[in-house]
């Protein structure tokens, strides 16, 4: 969260040393954020600012003295006097691993910082043969908003917790099986029309790996017309309701390709309506 | 939020299941005044609900988790979710017949019919707790009345009549045959096996029964939570916690109302002690959780009991039924039965809060730790079962907990339940299980079960206590001894139990979710031959699974293989 943490106790600061470098920080901060104020390089994946931390990648594991098993910065609170290493030769083991067991089973093409990473860490995706199990499957294109390409899926649950109990309350996508087989799924895998969804299209705001995609940047994709260095973002507020919230029209040659919202903005935290993130249209009617 | 279903009424079957354990009052609806919070509060009723479904009918339609949407305000992609996570529910239509038979390691190892031999009609199934009787199955046969059964000594060829649809024998081994040592004055927790009716509540109070528990009574929480403490009692879930520290944490909570919970989730493969306690001694287990609650200042209590143990439920609930018939419990402390539905991550101490409270069964991130936020939120203590048992005689003033049960499996004279005092050797146990059977050599020994580590037969002079055990790099775990003669395929051992932790994986976390994955493949590729880097890659996968899983499944799901590989040397051979 960006949000600094407020200790209704008011508790005093904790202070804790990380990498040899004594800091001192509120109670209740996380080891991430107390490492982000000092310029910090953990690796996030599942990681996102506007959702709680469910620690499920395992990327931003760090060695805590006294912990027997690596600890997850992005949801561990500190605690006094706790003494962290943010790199080490068993965390950065840990990191390859997670990227290598990551990369070798998902499509990792269009998830941030991976290709620096697996420079970082020294991944080696091939010493997992051509046989290696992946979750390699067809896209879902069921509706004309969005689409879902779970090739693409890390599991990092910020969908199903944006949809659900954190944001939209529609719960209509949750994790279903288990193991290797668990999946972002609605109830019977029924296509997302036939399911509760409301197209707020948080869950494509919260998504780190494009498995969940607008349909205009899908189709501009496959086309090979996307190309984000010719986008110019601009930041507007919605004229739907008057709630205010704050949208970013991402625009490729005067049109507007994909609409997100600021996860800072104190009003939304990034959440839109179905309205606000995919009514645009009329805005770019022109004579015809 | 808005319920969306499809509007498809659920069959009679399905609503009368349904309605045995939700009522027949459907008067609050979701968008009444009070309704939805009044439904959802009852969502730890999910569980035994899909149970009622599942044995009704066989299988979960769409049709009825929609209905069961509703009936709880929950939605049918969250129920679609959990009813996906467990091994003994179907989302789609299957024969009423379900055959479940053992494929693990020691079932494998005693003749039982290996996963791809199984006729049509039978599934493979991870250790069913049986292994004193191996090769075992589990029968489930949807229907009114349900039945659901436990079978021993199965030959390839009974395993094919079963599938064919026999009936199912309905035959009770006898106690001693799976307690060898009962009838023996030193024993403490195995001391009923075999005495008398188990559910003869006159018998067991003629016994001793309930003195531990006015006795506790007479001299207060703190004074029973000092007598623990000076025991040395330590829980025999594996992780070997001081119980009277985990009493203590939770009884200094401000928080009220507080659980405790009984975990009888025994699911490590080669573990069938906790079965074999409660099946020949209830009260007692019972009267030990009513001392533990008053100790820990628990107003609730639950038993999360393994969904493949037919017999042990049956027995709880009458044992249950007769503790509030004399009013022991009902009015200031209680105890459910909940029934899992085939998934080993229940045993985790956290995962059986997600699976009670009707969500899937994943462990929950630590800290914060069950004592000051647990089942409910709420603080909670969570004791194995033979942890619990020990509680009774040290009440009344037994000074040491070294007494331990160990669950011997495999090529012995003997298989059973051992009751020990901690000290002997490994080889004085296997001795005490009649040795090795005639014309058994012995190849290794699985020490803690598929979560333990395999040792070489030079380690049969290894003491064991809990120091000498650690001092080893060992564990005790669950108090598997597995014994493995020369006819055993190590090679088969290993694959099998790396296909055992990809199958209980729960998938929340990448280096458990694909570490087991990739080390089933690894193992698969070095079983047709070594190849450049395979035994590498296969201990950094096990070094990242050990060191950054979020629970104890992940961290232990590569010692067993690793001990294989190093100690042993299964691909130097």
């Amino acid at each position: 969260m960006n949000e600094i943490p407020v200790s209704i106790r008011s508790e005093p600061p904790v202070t804790v040393t990380i990498d040899g470098a004594a800091t001192t920080v509120a109670a209740g901060t996380t080891i991430l954020q107390a490492c982000g104020g000092r310029g910090g390089d953990i690796p996030t994946l599942c990681y996102g600012d506007t959702i709680t931390p469910k620690n499920a990648c395992r990327l931003c594991v760090v060695e805590v003295e006294g912990s027997r098993a690596l600890v997850p910065s992005c949801s561990r609170p500190v605690e006094a006097d706790m003494v962290v290493r943010t790199r080490s030769e068993r965390v950065d083991h840990a990191r390859r691993m997670v990227l290598e067991f990551l990369g070798s089973s998902v499509d990792l093409s269009l998830t941030a910082n991976v290709a620096g990473w697996n420079d970082e860490y020294g991944v080696d995706l091939d010493r997992y043969g051509a046989d290696a199990a992946t979750v390699a499957q067809p896209v879902k294109v069921d509706n004309d908003l969005y689409v879902r390409d779970y090739s693409k899926c890390i599991l990092c649950y910020q969908c199903v917790d944006a949809c659900g109990e954190q944001w939209q309350h529609s719960f209509v996508i949750e994790i279903a099986g288990r193991g290797f087989d668990a999946h972002v799924s609605t109830e019977h895998d029924v296509a997302l029309p036939d399911s509760a969804c409301v197209y707020c299209g948080n869950c494509i705001q919260v998504c780190p790996t494009g498995a969940l995609m607008p349909t205009t940047e899908f189709d501009m994709r496959a086309a090979g017309t996307w190309d984000e260095e010719r986008q110019v973002v601009t930041e507007t507020i919605c004229g739907f309701c008057g709630v205010g919230c704050g949208l970013e029209l991402h625009v490729q040659d005067d049109t507007i390709v994909k609409v997100t919202s600021p996860e800072d903005n104190p009003i939304t935290h990034g959440n839109l309506c179905i309205k606000g993130r995919f009514g645009f249209q009329h805005a770019q009617n022109r004579p015809g | 939020m808005d319920l969306k279903t499809r509007g498809v009424e659920p069959s009679v079957a399905e609503r009368s299941a349904v309605d045995t354990v939700l009522g027949t009052d459907t008067s609050h609806r979701p968008h009444d005044r009070i309704g939805g919070q009044s439904l959802r509060a009852r969502r730890h009723l999910l569980l035994p609900t899909l149970h009622a479904v599942n044995d009704r009918v066989g299988w979960i339609s769409p049709a009825a988790i929609d209905h069961i949407a509703e009936r709880l305000d929950v939605s049918p992609a969250e129920i679609h979710g959990v009813v996906t996570f467990y091994g003994l529910f179907s989302t789609t239509e299957r024969p009423t017949r379900q055959l479940h038979v053992c494929v693990d390691v020691v079932c494998r190892s005693q003749g039982g019919v290996r996963e791809h031999d199984l006729p049509d009609g039978a599934r493979p199934s991870p250790c069913l707790g049986m292994c004193e009787q191996a090769p075992a199955a589990f029968v489930t046969e949807a229907g009114e009345p349900a039945s659901r059964t436990a079978i021993g000594g199965l030959s390839a060829d009974r395993v094919a009549e079963l599938a064919a649809g026999a009936p199912v024998p309905q035959r009770r081994r006898p106690a001693t045959a799976t307690v060898p040592q009962s009838g023996d004055p030193e024993l403490v927790l195995l001391r009923r096996a075999g005495r008398s009716d188990p559910l003869d509540f006159d018998a067991w109070v003629a016994d001793g029964g309930l003195r531990a528990l006015e006795h506790a009574r007479t001299i207060g929480p703190e004074a029973v939570i000092d007598l623990v403490d000076a025991a040395g009692l330590l829980g025999r879930g594996g992780a070997a916690f001081p119980t009277a520290r985990k009493w203590q944490a939770v009884r200094g909570q401000a928080a009220t109302p507080r659980h405790l919970v009984c975990n009888a989730d025994e699911s490590e493969p080669g573990t069938f002690k906790d079965r074999v306690l409660i099946e020949n001694d209830p009260f007692a287990l019972l009267e030990s959780m009513t001392v533990a609650a008053l100790a820990a200042g628990c107003a609730h209590g639950w038993i999360y009991l393994r969904g493949e143990y037919p017999g042990v439920e049956a027995t709880l609930i009458a044992a249950i039924e007769r503790f509030r018939t004399e009013g022991i419990i009902g009015t200031d402390f209680d105890i459910s039965l909940r029934r899992g539905a085939g998934a080993y991550i229940c045993g985790e101490e956290t995962a059986i809060f997600n699976s009670i409270e009707g969500f899937r069964g994943e462990p929950r991130n630590k800290p914060p730790y069950p004592f000051e936020v647990g089942l409910f939120g709420a603080p909670t203590v969570v004791n194995n079962v033979e942890t619990l048992m020990n509680v009774p005689s040290i009440v009344l003033g037994r000074t040491s907990s070294n007494r331990r049960l160990f669950c011997l499996s495999g090529a012995v004279a003997a298989p059973g339940v051992y009751e020990v005092e901690l000290g002997l050797t490994l080889g004085d146990l296997i001795g005490l299980a009649g040795g090795l059977r005639a014309g058994s050599e012995l190849q290794a020994v699985l020490l803690g079960g598929a979560a333990g580590r395999f040792v070489a037969p030079d380690t049969l002079d290894l003491v064991l206590d809990h120091d000498s055990v650690r001092e080893a790099g060992l564990t005790l775990g669950s108090g598997v001894v597995m014994v493995l003669d020369q006819h055993v395929d190590l090679v088969d051992q290993i694959r099998r139990i790396a296909a055992f932790f990809r199958d209980e994986s729960c998938g929340q976390c990448v280096p458990c979710r694909v570490g087991t994955v990739r080390q089933e493949e690894v193992l698969e590729r070095l079983a047709s031959g070594v190849r450049q880097g395979d035994v590498e890659l296969l201990a950094d996968i096990g070094r990242a699974m050990t060191d950054a899983s979020i629970c104890g499944l992940g961290q232990t799901a590569h010692h067993a293989i690793e001990s294989a590989v190093v100690t042993l040397g299964v691909f130097r051979r």
